[in-house]
């Protein structure tokens, strides 16, 4: 079959990559979580669970852990109720148009996230587009303060920027349901809504669980949106990590919530991918 | 409408009251319909009788496909009507046809269990859990599936899943149950087997059948009438046995069954075909004849002297086939011409002789190739 120095030459450069970039620096944070930093802001290596018990102790981690997830939870809905249709009408009704649509919903993806960050900050800034035309329509007199630098310019940000990789398992699932299930169901004597609930929907759960998992999980994690649009208010738990990483230097607490966070997303993914299981027929 | 050939005398085997759909269920009229340049149905017209077994035969592109999906509502004729027991049918949606579809490929609900699949019309209709329970598990029970009830379709074989989607459409009472080619996807000899289920449940349950099939071996089984579709248009509509025995084309003739053409001219009655020659009815000019392999046989002397209508002629024998019961030869006769004969097996012997057809079993048929 293949010689052996093939088989290294294409074995070799992944494994090290995996070992370099991954699970070194995997192992570092597992160490770093277990020291502790001295008064004199130096990285003490003597094994401990102070880090874990400040988790514990101060309910600020846990509330903003809280916030993050519902910040996710919210995400993640709205771009299910925006991409669930979206993929829907692309794959079932748009027929010629899709070629024209299709592209319309993917080159987001590749317009940088700060850009977008920025666009965001621009449109619901006191001087904002959204305040000027709401200010020509007089429906207000004063600019609206709260829509950047809260934890709804957060979600708003952050399901523009997910909705995309929600669409697209959603979409490739609705494009795999055979076709002829729709037709047997309409034969049957079901309405075209009752078609889509009883085989359309069930038939591409594995999709939005798949586009779900992604929105969640994305941002769950995001630090830039909460740091370009959330204000003290819509501050996420990545922002805390990245500034006991940096300005707060302590390195140790960060890396015990980063390994809690990396515990907690991957309990998820192995949920998402029994339930995927459960519920793909293919 | 579609006209229908009466029995005249060569085809007396074929009683005329079986052929013609009495009391119409279901009608199309003059029927078209075209996927963008391609004409898939040109002007087809069919009425079928209530409880009858009607088999749409055609080769693959000859639109019979088409024809199910347009009285089930996935298409939209370009031109004509559909009509079922009354009421036009081509306006309605899908969803509100009292018809229901066995599809090629089975089209079971993946995430359903048996029972779910059965289920799935009653539950839509809202019928009643006790009666939804009993008609799935009598329908279960007549197509012998009731220990599968729990399982999930791709446990299933087949021919399970054939009986499957047969029970799922059947358990609704359809007036016209549409099979298309359910039986493609088999196997031989479970082909066979499921034919005969489908013609005692088809006699049984006394709902009326549409069945399409590329297989003329399967129409003629199953079908109280054919309807052989060629190109999108309707080619003839006959039992299957006044199809065989009078086809009104060539095409027919050579696509039902096994035929020679003999082609030649027919003047003041009589027929001329090389060095054959018979008495013929119908107008003089060029003539196109159907002669079934079968109607070839030895001449003996008492059938001779018997018969007048009787052609005889001499061949030699250029090729043999085996096919269990009979033999299939190939003859060349003395005018150059090669015939297909079916005889009986181990008969080959009395080829030598002089051979005949009666001039009856010429059938004289409209060919495309020959005014």
């Amino acid at each position: 079959m293949y010689s052996r120095r093939y088989k290294s030459a294409v074995t070799i450069p992944p494994l090290l990559w995996v070992t370099l970039f991954l699970l070194i620096p995997y192992a570092m944070l597992f160490c770093y979580s277990f020291w502790r930093v001295s008064p004199l802001q130096i990285i003490v290596h003597q094994w401990n669970l102070g880090n874990y018990r400040e988790l514990l102790r101060n309910p600020m981690y846990a509330a903003v852990l809280f916030r993050s997830m519902l910040i996710a939870s919210a995400v993640t809905a709205l771009a299910l109720l925006l991409g669930y249709p979206l993929a829907y009408y692309l794959s079932f009704r748009a027929a010629s148009r899709k070629g024209m649509l299709y592209p319309l919903v993917i080159i987001p993806l590749w317009v940088s996230y700060l850009v977008r960050g920025y666009a965001w900050k621009t449109i619901l800034g006191s001087d904002g587009v959204l305040n000027g035309f709401l200010r020509y329509l007089h429906l207000v007199r004063h600019p609206v303060e709260f829509f950047l630098y809260s934890p709804f310019a957060v979600v708003l940000m952050l399901t523009h920027i997910y909705t995309p990789f929600t669409f697209l398992p959603i979409y490739a699932a609705l494009e795999h349901v055979p076709r002829n299930l729709v037709e047997a169901s309409v034969d049957l004597g079901a309405s075209p809504r009752q078609t889509f609930w009883r085989v359309i929907l069930p038939l591409s759960l594995p999709g939005v669980l798949a586009g779900a998992t992604f929105a969640f999980v994305l941002s769950l994690g995001d630090f830039l949106a909460p740091l370009l649009v959330g204000g003290p208010s819509g501050i996420m738990i990545s922002n805390i990590v990245v500034s006991l990483f940096g300005s707060a230097y302590d390195w140790p607490l960060g890396a015990a919530i980063s390994l809690c966070m990396l515990i907690l997303v991957m309990g998820l993914l192995f949920l998402a991918e029994r339930l995927e299981k459960k519920w793909s027929f293919s | 409408m579609v006209k229908l050939r009466a029995a005249d005398g060569v085809c007396d085997d074929s009683p005329a009251a079986k052929t013609s759909a009495a009391v119409p269920l279901l009608e199309i009229r003059s029927v078209s319909k075209s996927f963008g340049s391609r004409d898939v149905l040109r002007d087809v017209s069919l009425s079928v009788a209530s409880g009858e077994f009607l088999t749409t035969l055609g080769e693959s592109g000859s639109g019979k496909t088409t024809m199910l999906r347009l009285i089930a509502g996935f298409e939209q004729p370009d031109a004509g009507e559909i009509w079922m027991g009354g009421e036009r049918l081509d306006n309605l949606p899908p969803h509100r046809r009292r018809v229901n579809t066995v599809f090629q490929t089975y089209a079971l609900f993946p995430h359903c269990s048996v029972y779910e699949n059965i289920a799935y019309g009653l539950r839509i209709r809202q019928t009643s859990k006790s009666e939804m329970d009993q008609r799935v598990r009598r329908v279960l029970e007549m197509v012998r599936m009731s220990e599968y009830m729990h399982s999930a379709p791709a446990k299933l074989s087949g021919g399970q899943q054939q009986r499957v989607a047969l029970a799922r459409a059947l358990v609704n009472r359809p007036q016209v149950l549409l099979l298309d080619e359910p039986l493609s996807a088999l196997d031989a000899n479970l082909r066979r087997q499921m034919q005969l289920e489908l013609k005692s449940l088809q006699r049984e349950l006394g709902i009326t059948f549409l069945f399409v099939t590329h297989d003329q071996e399967e129409a003629m089984a199953l079908s109280d009438r054919i309807a052989l579709l060629r190109a999108g248009r309707m080619e003839q509509v006959a039992s299957p046995r006044e199809i065989y025995n009078c086809p009104q084309t060539a095409y027919t003739a050579l696509f039902i069954g096994q035929t020679n053409l003999l082609r030649g001219q027919v003047k003041n009655g009589v027929a001329y075909c090389g060095k054959l020659t018979w008495i013929a009815a119908g107008p003089d000019g060029p003539a196109t004849f159907s002669l079934r392999p079968e109607s070839i046989r030895p001449s003996s002397p008492n059938s001779r002297s018997g018969r007048d209508a009787a052609v005889c002629f001499r061949a030699r024998i250029l090729s043999q086939t085996f096919a269990g019961s009979t033999d299939l030869l190939q003859i060349e006769c003395e005018d150059g011409q090669i015939l297909r004969v079916r005889i009986p097996s181990g008969q080959t012997g009395a080829m030598a002789g002089v051979l005949e057809f009666l001039a009856e079993d010429a059938i004289r048929v409209q060919d495309a190739e020959q005014g």
